[in-house]
């Protein structure tokens, strides 16, 4: 029988692999969908938890979580763009103009 | 059946993320993030949340991972740049805290008492007629904001790639 444990260890394991992945690789367009698979696994958790009480609140979350997403996917990408215009590249080692 | 799929769909979903976190090329990355999507939706409906599932399917493994994809071929990447850091220590380090984060949120998962038993399970909880009226009830201010937030990101988005070439080059009519 499957119960909410095992619901909320697979999004704990999706959610590392997603840390694992941002602070290992250098190319910044796999570090940023390493941040959507961690919007992921915290979405699957509130779901779990909204079946596990019986209350849709979980899912209307996720709903905004979902939208937060769609937004931050959209101007992330069009800064990525902007920064391979001025850089040529997508290596994060390159892009330290703010470093102090 | 629901623990066959679920174990199922588990190895799937570690498999294809250890694939995105691991590939070299990232088109191959994208492509193991739409494997996890897909896997994630039928999580979803598992857990009676069926709206949702079609919801990330859609704007998931639909709009989002195309756009992925689309910027991975518009910048046309000639030599791909070594993928992990040049010094093992940095590698290492990166999966040390991964490691250990993963430790602490299962110390903490453990510690909570999880016992009931899951409440009535309505199927028809996440039923888009359900969900809907939510929204558009308790939930309106959130939901009319989410539609302001969308629309500042395509004003934000289109902004921001506009910006460069003008600054550079002299517009063209």
């Amino acid at each position: 029988m499957v119960s909410l444990p095992h619901y909320l260890v697979l999004s704990a394991i999706l959610f590392c692999l997603g840390v694992i992945g941002v602070l290992t690789r250098k190319n910044i367009l796999i570090i940023f969908m390493c941040i959507e698979l961690m919007l992921n696994s915290v979405n699957l958790t509130f779901i779990a938890f909204a079946r596990h009480l019986g209350n849709v609140e979980g899912q209307i979350f996720v709903f905004f979580v979902m939208a937060v997403a769609a937004a931050e996917v959209a101007v992330g990408l069009a800064i990525i763009v902007v920064l391979f215009r001025f850089k040529n590249s997508v290596d994060i080692d390159s892009l330290n103009i703010m470093k102090w | 059946m629901e623990a066959i799929l679920f174990w199922v769909f588990a190895v799937t979903a570690i498999v294809s993320a250890l694939v995105v976190i691991l590939a070299k090329n990232p088109i191959t990355s994208a492509l193991g993030l739409i494997v996890t999507f897909f896997v994630l939706a039928g999580y979803y409906v598992l857990l009676s949340a069926q709206f949702l599932a079609a919801v990330q399917v859609i704007v998931y493994a639909g709009a989002i991972m195309v756009l992925f994809l689309f910027v991975i071929m518009l910048l046309n990447l000639q030599k791909l740049p070594d993928m992990f850091p040049q010094k093992r220590t940095g590698f290492l380090l990166g999966i040390a805290v991964g490691g250990v984060f993963f430790l602490m949120a299962l110390k903490a998962l453990t510690g909570i008492s999880v016992t009931g038993s899951p409440s009535q399970i309505d199927v028809d909880m996440g039923s888009s007629a359900n969900l809907g009226t939510r929204l558009f009830t308790t939930y309106l201010l959130p939901f009319e904001i989410a539609s302001v937030l969308l629309l500042s990101a395509i004003i934000g988005a289109v902004v921001l790639i506009r910006q460069s070439p003008d600054t550079d080059q002299t517009p063209e009519a």
